[in-house]
């Protein structure tokens, strides 16, 4: 039986076991490869995207647990006119993957934590950050966090 | 030498480096060797096959090849083909900007693809740079890992990944030629177009242009003409006034895919019809399957089809999950092959019996050290190290894709030299090389893991290919990548050393356990009278790897622990002692004393809080660090700040280079404090990345000062040499926080304990 849910704004009906977690889902049926598979178990947070707004490890939810809801994956952060999500123009700016293969899940975690706090300070980002990243790219994870909340602030003050 | 037309590239390092025994000191220029004679290089292929064969995989009509390492297209987009695999070290984007600095291309028009895996894209220069300086100039030896060594006198040519060698090898000599020879064949056929004198032609953002009259040809408009003509392999190169690009912060061209979700890893790829599998191997290293009842995989939906291996059973299914819930299903049956008695601490102790009983498998070294160490005033110094198999956990986890039709295999993913991939995976499937094509795709980590020599997974998906009607992409579970890892070696070391009154080292002997030699490998970059350096030979029933810097995370370890025991007992500031015992002026010296100063060695420091240095040379790089670290209320480290001073002679992308050392830094921090794989009845004990910890953001140093010294002299690597000074310093930074030293890695496991 198929298990409807919208992913990045659209509806999605995947015809899978329930469970089946969300991030073969969105891999396999839905074709969105940008989330990644690295430990399966939640330990890694390759696998982020947002369920109703909310940062989570799709490794290890079930597709039964999404029906109805909203799932947002990095191919979904982009406008609707293809402009880049000011996280994932910061990480372009301060040239933050190395590999690349966590950064999907590095971007969605940074963005759930600046859509929950704003502008968020060194000890909210060690709080937040908790996907691990192997090629240590970590400092220009904090610097591309920083620079995307600042360049948010700045540009506010300009609309002013 | 004296016609050499590239002084720059093979600049000598006046280094007084110790001698070594048995290791003849020859000046083996690797610059003048293959770019003096054509001959040497080959830069005309002709009509040869392979030329043919490059043309055939690249050209489409509207572009002209030239020596299958560029091509130029009508609307002069420049596609410079890397025979290297870029895994996130930033080498595609560094060949690429070597090459179009000498073509004077236009940067917005330099495309950068991966080569084929084709012969008529081997890396020529890489293998002839390796092999010539193993013939023996020792001052660069230390770069070649023994599992690249073995691979290199088995199988040229080349296309590996590995040792930090993209740039310094394939960048200086392949890259850089091959531009300046693109650019002098565009000039000529300029002129001839032109019908004026070459002399009089200047070139400039892939244009040539004839100041006097004002004309000039775009070298889209000059590529055919340009490619029939024969290449000077002797053509100058840049002096380092002039680059344009190299040495310049040139964003990675690979990053915007990796941003928005659109780069395709190897385990992305996918086929129409293809089918997804996962596997489990003996749990025990060299253990065999005895049996499996399939039936229980079977009865879950999707599972297709149980696939048998000498040493492994495969699930097939409809996709990765229904294969991974087939495969937990069943309860295989698999032989330990007579290792069940294997543990961490029977590795340990079988190399502590080995090091005090045995006789060495090697020995590297000058001087008598046992006269000196019976010397009347000599103060004796010994210290016992101990370090952990490493898991390279790369964070894409193995993932090919492979299609068996009409007796051709065909195959995806990422490994670290797509040549001996093919090579390897032809003798899996008994087949013909030609019959087996491998499509190298980006790769989500490897340091070290990829390396085909080490790569079962090309055997498992090779013979399951073979019995499947359809294509299947095999993953391998974390779990399975964690147990059947071809880790960084168990290795265990005695180090013993005689100071004299005035508190200068007079001998030093290091006696280390493993089972590869390091003397080719590491450097050991102090002045001392006597030293030796004896190798005991112990394997156990793993697979021991490369693992990021290879061998000289361990030596680098000892060396650098030990040192700084032997200063405390001299009573002598760290920093200071290292620098007095090595070669006065010396590069060595001058990464030291920058490092010393940007972290402001010497400054006071609250209560609590320690200084670590460590100074390691590997993979042709000198690399400093210093760490600031302090011991927290439940009793683990804390990484305060830390700094890295490098000398690679020349730094091609500096806002990469950054990147790799910081990082480097990081994975060796990481490893120090909690990375360990330990083994019980032959099998390893660690499942997954929960019970494997790796370094996090809120541990990692919040920032990590890179420095580089662009001191001109030979080029070496960035990839690697970031790593080995990493936990020395940590090390010596907590016993200048604590009194306590650590010499049993990792950290936490015995801060736990």
């Amino acid at each position: 039986m198929a298990i409807e849910l919208t992913v990045n704004g659209k509806a999605a009906s995947v015809d899978a076991e329930p469970d089946t977690p969300l991030l073969w889902a969105l891999r396999e049926n839905l074709g969105l490869t940008g989330t990644k598979f690295g430990c399966g178990v939640a330990a890694c947070g390759a696998c982020s995207v947002h369920i109703d707004g909310q940062y989570a490890r799709s490794c290890s939810i079930p597709l039964s647990e999404v029906a109805g809801k909203s799932v947002t994956t990095i191919e979904g952060l982009k406008s609707a006119d293809g402009t880049l999500h000011k996280v994932q123009q910061a990480w372009i700016e301060q040239q933050v993957p190395q590999c690349g293969y966590c950064q999907s899940g590095q971007i969605m975690a940074a963005v759930a934590l600046i859509d929950r706090v704003g502008t968020p300070s060194d000890a909210q980002i060690d709080e937040a950050m908790t996907n691990i990243c192997r090629c240590g790219t970590y400092p220009r994870i904090r610097k591309a966090i920083h620079a995307a909340t600042g360049k948010a602030a700045i540009a506010v003050q300009g609309e002013a | 030498m004296a016609d050499n037309p590239n002084p720059n590239l093979d600049v000598e390092t006046p280094e007084t480096r110790p001698k070594r025994k048995g290791v003849k000191r020859r000046a083996f220029l690797i610059g003048s060797a293959l770019l003096a004679g054509g001959g040497a290089f080959g830069l005309w292929w002709g009509d040869s096959s392979a030329a043919k064969r490059a043309k055939a995989l690249t050209e489409t009509g509207k572009d002209h090849n030239f020596l299958s390492w560029m091509k130029i297209a009508e609307d002069d987009v420049v596609t410079v083909y890397s025979p290297h695999i870029d895994f996130g070290q930033g080498s595609h984007t560094a060949l690429a900007q070597m090459l179009a600095d000498e073509l004077d291309a236009d940067w917005a028009k330099v495309k950068v693809e991966q080569a084929p895996a084709d012969t008529a894209f081997a890396n020529t220069p890489l293998g002839k740079g390796f092999l010539a300086e193993m013939s023996g100039y020792p001052g660069v030896i230390n770069a070649l890992p023994t599992a690249i060594l073995s691979m290199i006198t088995r199988s040229m040519p080349l296309q590996i990944t590995g040792g930090s060698s993209a740039v310094r090898y394939t960048g200086q000599v392949g890259m850089r030629a091959v531009g300046a020879a693109v650019r002098l064949a565009l000039i000529e056929e300029a002129a001839s177009r032109l019908g004026v004198a070459a002399s009089e032609l200047a070139t400039a953002d892939s244009k040539v242009t004839h100041a006097r009259s004002g004309r000039s040809l775009r070298y889209g408009e000059l590529a055919a003409g340009a490619a029939l003509r024969s290449l000077n392999s002797e053509a100058k190169l840049k002096e380092r006034n002039d680059y344009k690009l190299i040495g310049k912060p040139v964003p990675r061209m690979d990053i915007p895919a990796k941003v928005d979700g659109s780069a395709i890893y190897g385990i992305d790829f996918t086929l129409p019809e293809m089918r997804v599998a996962t596997v489990a191997a003996a749990p025990v290293r060299g253990g065999k399957l005895v049996s499996v009842d399939e039936k229980p995989a079977m009865a879950v939906k999707g599972v297709e089809k149980v696939v048998k291996l000498d040493d492994a059973v495969i699930v097939v299914a409809k996709g990765y999950w229904q294969a991974l819930k087939g495969l937990q299903a069943l309860s295989p049956n698999f032989s330990d092959g007579g290792h069940a008695g294997v543990s961490t601490a029977s590795v340990y102790a079988a190399q502590d019996a080995l090091r005090k009983g045995g006789k060495p498998d090697n020995e590297g070294g000058e001087g008598d050290v046992d006269a000196a160490f019976s010397a009347a005033e000599a103060k004796l110094v010994e210290a016992e190290y101990r370090v952990p198999f490493l898991h390279h956990a790369m964070m894409e986890p193995f993932a090919l894709t492979a299609r068996y039709k009409d007796g051709k295999l065909e195959f995806w993913g990422g490994l670290q030299d797509p040549l001996s991939a093919r090579t390897r995976a032809a003798k899996a499937a008994d087949l013909s090389v030609d019959d087996v094509i491998f499509h190298p795709m980006i790769m989500g980590g490897g340091f070290g893991r990829r390396f085909p020599d080490v790569t079962e997974i090309i055997d498992q998906v090779a013979l399951l290919a073979k019995q499947l009607p359809y294509p299947v992409k095999l993953i391998w579970s974390r779990e399975e990548e964690v147990r059947h890892g071809t880790y960084r070696p168990q290795s265990s070391a005695h180090l013993k050393a005689a100071l004299d009154k005035d508190g200068r080292i007079t001998a030093w002997r290091t006696d280390y356990v493993q089972s590869g030699d390091a003397e080719a490998e590491t450097s050991f970059i102090y002045a001392i009278p006597a030293t030796s350096r004896r190798h005991f030979a112990y394997q156990s029933n793993q697979i021991d790897g490369p693992w990021r810097s290879v061998n000289s995370t361990q030596i680098g370890f000892y060396n650098e622990s030990f040192i700084d025991e032997l200063a405390h007992a001299a009573g002598h500031d760290p920093y200071q002692f290292r620098r007095k015992h090595l070669p006065e002026g010396s590069r060595y010296q001058r990464v030291l004393d920058e490092v010393a100063k940007r972290s402001g060695w010497g400054t006071p420091l609250p209560a609590g809080v320690g200084r670590g240095i460590a100074i390691v040379e590997s993979f042709g790089s000198i690399a400093a660090e210093v760490v600031e670290a302090t011991v927290k209320e439940d009793g683990n480290p804390k990484l305060l700040k830390a700094w890295a001073v490098v000398d690679c002679g020349t730094t091609v992308n500096p806002l990469n280079g950054e990147a790799q050392i910081s990082g480097g830094m990081i994975m060796g921090l990481s490893s120090a404090l909690g990375e360990a794989i330990n083994l019980d009845k032959g099998a390893v004990v660690e499942s997954n990345l929960s019970d494997y910890p790796i370094l996090k953001l809120a541990d990692a140093p919040p920032q990590i000062d890179v420095h580089f010294i662009e001191s001109g002299a030979k080029m070496g690597g960035l990839g690697e040499p970031g790593v080995p000074p990493a936990s020395p310093a940590l090390a010596n930074a907590l016993f200048a926080a604590t009194g306590k030293r650590v010499r049993e890695l990792p950290i936490l496991a015995q801060a736990k304990a």
